[in-house]
């Protein structure tokens, strides 16, 4: 199933600096939430960093993105800009949705990113309404919808599946198996633990995909969308990845031990690709330090912007709650006849 | 020139609206359990599966949270969705899709998108369906920012508050009450709207306002009926929508009565009643000359057998008996 990929220097650079990006932006994170800078839930993707960027490499700007409450990796990846995402963690005016979502719901119109749903399994069903739109609206595009493998034991999920199938719609289901749903193995949670497996029910083709591995990860998700593109109806991956880091800025990890999360880190996806590189010549030490100080460069300019943002003014508490306009579709044409 | 009235069911106007809006606008189709082949449950979708075809009339399996989170999804997407709930009761299944995606949306993107979504369902007792089947929701619905709650009472709201719904760029839920399908009136053909915004006066009067909706208002008026014979000019405001609640047009009837009697088919605790009550003590207390008083379901599950279930809902009897605890006549 490994779609061949074309690994030029450009592109294995784009991986390795996309993942890259988004380790370094969250250990930023970390560093501003001890600070007390951000506040709220910290969710990490560490370690899973090869699943968002592979995705995203074989997405359009036409599809749409939906992801979780750990969905700083997916926005970074999207080309949600880095300031407008440091800024809504900062809770500023200036950030993604005006400081009002802050880290856990990252939304960004113009990218078609419904970042942050903070309910797990609550953007599955979303996903579904979407793509049966898409399905009328915009044939050929394809709705992305992250989740992580805790969501597999909702309803959600399995209502969700089945109208996919069913209506055979444009939907990739990604499904993040990082083991553990905040302290509970999947094991513990699962009867039939090979979650891809679960798809087989809905008659959905699925895939598992080892997801410490980039290229592999990249190969896989483009072999989804193109099933999906070319009107074979919805795909369920299952990438196994591993959060190396706790559940969220709250966690004490008691749940596993420290040998087990060392054994995975030894698989860390980023490291992985860049030795890779290195013994085959892919990256020049020259190069690794150009890509280390742009993404340095961009890390402070975000959060210099996000710290010179304003605080979106009290008087505008309640604006939103109702709209007086379908805002996604102000200027666009008139519905067809 | 005048157009003369046309009779017909709240049933029948409920399904003249959907196939309004079905012909208006392409981006339009109903979604839910049963509306297609079967004709819905209550039967107001009967013959739009064959006018419309089964993409636009589309059944689904029993996925509640599902195939509302899909209507959110497709209204997010550039369709008009209205998805039907056979019974609030139901609604339940798909609470997490109302509250934490159809009605935060907007605020929580900081207005990046509007969720121009409709989701109809029947609700109340009446017909000895049991705790399970019986229901008045819609107060509890109204307690969130984000949706409006729509009450249609009376064969016209029934035959034009879907259009005023689907023009709305918010999440509308409307509330069809089970008793009041096989409802008959005329409807007077030279209204062509209505909004989503203010109350009614149904009957005017002036020693006391009864403040209800749905079908609560029947029963309202055949009690004003009742008073009027032993003299007691009883104000029916039928308040049509329960968020936003026009409590201008409610502070007003009370300004001209001194004397408030709300009537709900919900459970008094943290009801709709308990918010009306509340903010006529705090906007009009001074306009009171008697305490307000509410005729609500008694707080317990609906019953099936025919005299539990009638005790446990409001009934003409009751609210007469208690504006005479509020109203002595002249």
């Amino acid at each position: 199933m490994t779609d061949k990929i074309h690994l030029d220097r450009a592109h294995l650079h784009q991986v390795y600096r996309q993942m890259l990006r988004i380790r370094r932006f969250e250990a930023k994170c970390v560093e501003l939430y001890q600070s007390q800078k951000i506040r709220g839930f910290l969710h990490l993707y560490d370690g899973e960093e090869a699943v968002a960027v592979g995705v995203m490499a074989a997405l359009e700007e036409r599809d749409t993105v939906l992801a979780t409450y750990r969905e700083h990796g997916q926005a970074l990846a999207r080309g949600v800009p880095m300031g407008a995402l440091m800024a809504e963690m900062l809770g500023k005016l200036e950030g993604s949705c005006r400081g009002r979502g802050g880290s856990m719901h990252i939304f960004d119109r113009e990218r078609r990113f419904f970042g942050g749903n903070a309910i797990v399994g609550g953007g599955l069903p979303l996903a579904v309404g979407m793509a049966l739109a898409d399905q009328q609206l915009r044939p050929g595009a394809v709705t992305a919808c992250f989740f992580g493998e805790g969501a597999v034991a909702e309803g959600a999920f399995h209502e969700s599946m089945n109208l996919a199938a069913l209506w055979q719609l444009p939907v990739l289901f990604v499904c993040e198996n990082n083991r553990y749903a905040m302290g509970v193995p999947l094991e513990d949670a699962e009867s039939q633990p090979d979650v891809y497996r679960k798809a087989e029910a809905y008659r959905m083709a699925s895939a598992p995909v080892d997801a410490m591995d980039p290229i592999e990860m990249e190969a896989a998700a483009r072999h989804a969308v193109a099933h999906i593109r070319s009107g074979h109806g919805p795909y369920f991956l299952e990438c196994r990845t591993y959060r190396f880091r706790a559940h969220s800025m709250f966690d004490t990890q008691a749940y596993r031990s420290r040998e087990e999360v060392d054994a995975w880190r030894q698989r860390d996806p980023i490291e992985r690709l860049r030795v890779w590189m290195v013994d085959n010549h892919r990256l020049s030490p020259g190069e690794s330090a150009a890509i280390d100080a742009s993404i340095r460069t961009e890390i402070d300019a975000a959060v210099a912007f996000g710290e010179v943002g304003t605080l979106e003014p009290l008087d505008e508490l309640e604006r939103f709650v109702l709209m007086d306009s379908v805002v996604q579709e102000r200027g666009a044409l008139e519905p067809p006849a | 020139m005048s157009t003369p009235p046309v009779r017909l069911t709240y049933r029948e106007a409920c399904r003249l609206a959907l196939r309004d809006a079905l012909h208006a606008d392409p981006r339009c189709f109903v979604i839910g359990e049963d509306v297609g082949k079967y004709g819905g449950c209550y039967g107001v979708t009967k013959g739009l599966l064959e006018a419309f075809g089964p993409e636009r009339i589309r059944d689904t399996p029993l996925a509640e949270n599902g195939f509302v989170g899909a209507g959110v999804g497709a209204a997010l997407a550039g369709l008009r969705p209205i998805v039907e709930i056979m019974t609030c009761n139901f609604s339940l299944l798909s609470l997490d899709q109302i509250m934490n995606n159809a009605a935060t949306l907007s605020h929580m993107s900081g207005g990046q998108w509007s969720v121009p979504l409709v989701i109809r369902m029947a609700t109340g007792g009446g017909r000895q369906l049991a705790a399970q089947h019986s229901h008045s929701l819609e107060g509890w619905y109204a307690h969130i920012p984000g949706l409006k709650v729509a009450v249609p009472g009376t064969v016209e709201d029934a035959r034009h508050m879907l259009a005023a719904a689907l023009a709305d760029p918010n999440p509308v839920l409307i509330f069809e009450h089970v008793v009041l399908y096989n409802a008959e009136d005329d409807l007077d053909t030279t209204v062509t709207g209505v909004d989503l915004s203010h109350a009614r006066v149904m009957r005017p009067g002036t020693d006391v306002s009864l403040v209800t909706y749905g079908n609560s208002l029947p029963k309202c008026l055949a009690a004003a009926a009742r008073l009027a014979a032993k003299g007691i000019e009883a104000e029916v405001i039928d308040l049509r929508v329960l968020r936003p609640l026009d409590m201008v047009t409610v502070i007003a009837s009370v300004s001209r009565t001194h004397r408030c009697v709300i009537v709900d088919e919900g459970w008094k605790s943290g009801s709709i009643s308990a918010e009306i009550a509340a903010r006529l003590a705090e906007d009009a207390l001074y306009e009171l000359d008697a305490p307000v008083r509410r005729v609500c379901a008694r707080e317990v599950p609906v019953p099936y057998a025919a005299h539990m279930e009638e005790a446990a809902l409001p009934q003409v009897h009751d609210i007469v008996a208690t504006v005479h605890a509020v109203v002595k006549p002249g």
